[in-house]
């Protein structure tokens, strides 16, 4: 009896906000989530396609013009090599990392706050890998011998060189391709079955049947499903890692000044994070306007959260930023110096493109600092304007890396100043054109919620759950 | 079709993961053992009340990405040593340099363990199948919704048409349906 004066109940300040808000039913999720999906075609959408897909088929059109007239049509010329098709493919494979980190590395480490967010973000991954995709392929100049990457020996017998860290991108980009759109059609499977199950008319319960495989839900296939789910979280885990190290090795493993680092790996793997979280919140907080019923899926928790990893992947940059900075002034390689205060920080006013190195270091390294305050995660509008500024930055870091370090190498002799051609810049402006298109398309055919994986979270999905008295 | 007739079994509706965990666990205790819950989502502590065991497609998974590192490293270093040996830069290219081979021997690795995952799971769950008996109960579509559903088979020595669906009714089972084949 003496026991009865202590009480067991968890206090109010330490329970957990609920997952999903309002103490829904998981009936409620389906509707709500299907309905995006089986509500007639929103006039939004159309507007939004008129605008998406035009700007799509500028950058197509830029691609062939590319593709039939060569390379010279870019801006890119010795000693710029790489520019503007480099920048723009690690900018969007970057992005893409995002989606694998909140499906992946999340998921392992018990982040259950992901499950509303994970399908929308694993889907833009697959969407900004096949923006990155085009710029290396085209930027080889004669495409048709594209095929000299894949690991077969060519017409003269010649092998691919297996050390080359072009080539490990090849494999690194295309396993990542791969993999990711494996991971999220796994996941697709059971809300599927949903959308097979509720649709009306016989082409989509053919077409959502087709995508769901006869998934019955059943005990003995979850069991290996959700296996073959944590093996694939595992599996993506380090392999998120490894891509963008492998991307980072493209310049690590190069002798220039700027690029022939060690920290470039973990460098650029925080970057890659930090970027593509600023890319699904500029994607989910419209989303999350636009369709109120996801509002008590997408709550202010998860803002806040993805808010808090940006402030901490923006300030691992910043450190990086800082660290090169350091190594450069602590270093004997004069160029190295010469790279990271004068080309880039121009302190004595020779560099040529200091306004880029200061864009970047404002909007990565500045801008995130304002979510130290719950007031300002809290703050949509905040975040979304962060969130651009970071869009930017990522790019501007990229751009910095490639452009200053080949403009002003080693000799004065072989410096060359880099600007882009027209084709150039509307073939990068038509890629936001393919990837929101792609998204627009996601969002309206496929559901844009892990219907079952919310269902999961809800408090009825707990077998210990006491009903409530209807 | 030459049986139109035939019964596949007999399904019932729960009330919640809970009424559900309670009744498979009933069911596994009078000896069952063709049968299956179907739920809109994975209920924690199924496998055990069903009495399951873990899946071993992780043995599997295992064995695909020892055979995608097998063949990174056939795929490296039958050319780079034996068929074609490049020199590039002037740097070396012998055993020593087989550091330079690992990111392709483990992106191998793990996208031929990947494909195990999604294929093993596909071959163990028997997807894709279009067609099912369970797709013939009219209430069946509720699974993927807010469902919690049993399904007992016919095939299942303890099967009974009277007792099996007296069981289910008396456990907490709703609309207990004969499910033709």
């Amino acid at each position: 009896m003496s026991k009865s004066s202590v009480s067991l109940e968890t206090p109010a300040e330490l329970k957990r906000e609920p997952l999903v808000a309002n103490n829904h039913s998981i009936k409620w999720v389906t509707e709500n989530v299907c309905s995006i999906v089986q509500s007639p075609t929103p006039k939004w959408w159309l507007l939004a396609m008129c605008i998406t897909s035009p700007i799509a088929l500028i950058g197509l059109i830029c691609i062939v013009y590319q593709i039939s007239n060569g390379v010279g049509v870019w801006g890119e010329n010795h000693p710029n090599g790489w520019a503007w098709d480099i920048t723009n493919f690690v900018f969007w494979i970057g992005i893409g990392h995002a989606g694998t980190l909140i499906s992946a590395v999340l998921f392992l480490t018990r982040q259950k706050w992901r499950t509303s967010i994970n399908r929308a973000a694993e889907a833009m991954t697959l969407f900004a890998v096949v923006c990155a995709g085009i710029f290396p392929a085209i930027h080889v100049g004669r495409v048709w011998y594209a095929w000299f990457l894949a690991p077969i020996p060519n017409t003269n017998a010649i092998w691919p060189n297996f050390r080359s860290p072009l080539l490990w991108d090849v494999f690194a980009v295309s396993t990542y391709f791969t993999v990711s759109l494996l991971f999220w059609f796994v996941g697709l499977i059971p809300d599927l079955a949903t959308l097979r199950d509720r649709s009306k008319s016989r082409i989509a319960q053919i077409l959502y049947g087709i995508g769901a495989l006869g998934w019955r839900g059943s005990n003995k296939q979850w069991r290996h499903y959700e296996m073959a789910y944590l093996l694939l979280a595992g599996l993506s885990t380090p392999l998120v890692l490894s891509v963008h190290s492998i991307v980072s090795f493209d310049f690590a493993t190069s002798i220039m000044p700027g690029w022939h680092t060690t920290i470039f790996p973990p460098y650029f793997v925080a970057g890659a994070i930090f970027g593509g979280f600023a890319m699904v919140l500029t994607i989910m907080l419209p989303a999350a306007q636009i369709f109120p019923q996801l509002a008590d899926m997408i709550t202010r928790q998860h803002v806040d959260k993805m808010a808090k990893i940006l402030l901490l992947t923006g300030s691992i940059v910043g450190y990086a930023y800082l660290m090169e900075l350091f190594v450069a002034w602590y270093g004997v390689n004069k160029f190295e110096g010469f790279t990271f205060f004068i080309a880039r920080a121009n302190v004595d006013g020779k560099g040529w493109y200091q306004w880029s190195y200061w864009i970047m270091m404002f909007c990565n390294v500045i801008s995130p600092q304002i979510f130290w305050f719950k007031k300002m995660r809290a703050n949509y509008i905040a975040v979304f304007i962060v969130c651009q500024f970071v869009n930017v930055g990522m790019w501007f870091e990229r751009f910095t890396i490639i452009v200053t370090s080949l403009a002003q190498d080693f000799l004065p002799s072989s410096w060359g100043h880099y600007a882009p051609s027209t084709t150039e810049i509307l073939t990068f402006v038509g890629t936001f054109g393919i990837f929101f298109s792609l998204f627009l398309l996601f969002m309206r055919f496929l559901p844009m919620v892990a219907i079952s994986e919310v269902k999961g979270v809800t408090p009825e999905a707990d077998p210990h759950h006491n009903h409530p008295k209807h | 079709m030459s049986h139109p007739h035939k019964v596949y079994g007999l399904g019932a509706e729960f009330d919640s993961a809970g009424a559900l965990l309670a009744a498979a666990e009933k069911i596994r205790d009078q000896g069952f053992s063709r049968w299956d819950v179907h739920t809109p989502f994975p209920i924690h502590g199924m496998d055990k009340a069903m009495g399951l065991g873990k899946s071993w497609l992780s043995a599997g998974v295992f064995v695909g990405g020892f055979l995608g590192l097998i063949t990174g490293i056939c795929l490296v270093a039958i050319p780079s040593f034996v068929l074609y040996p490049m020199i590039v830069h002037g740097k070396p290219y012998d055993w020593r340099t087989f550091p330079a081979f690992f990111p392709i021997i483990f992106e191998l690795a793990v996208l031929f363990a990947a494909l195990t995952a999604v294929f093993g799971m596909f071959a163990l769950n028997q997807l894709p199948r279009f067609h099912h008996p369970v797709f013939n109960w009219d209430r069946f579509k509720r699974f993927s919704d807010d469902g919690f559903l049993l399904v007992i088979e016919a095939r299942d020595d303890k099967f009974s048409e009277s007792r099996t669906k007296a069981l289910l009714e008396q456990i907490g089972g709703r609309n207990v349906t004969l499910i033709q084949d």
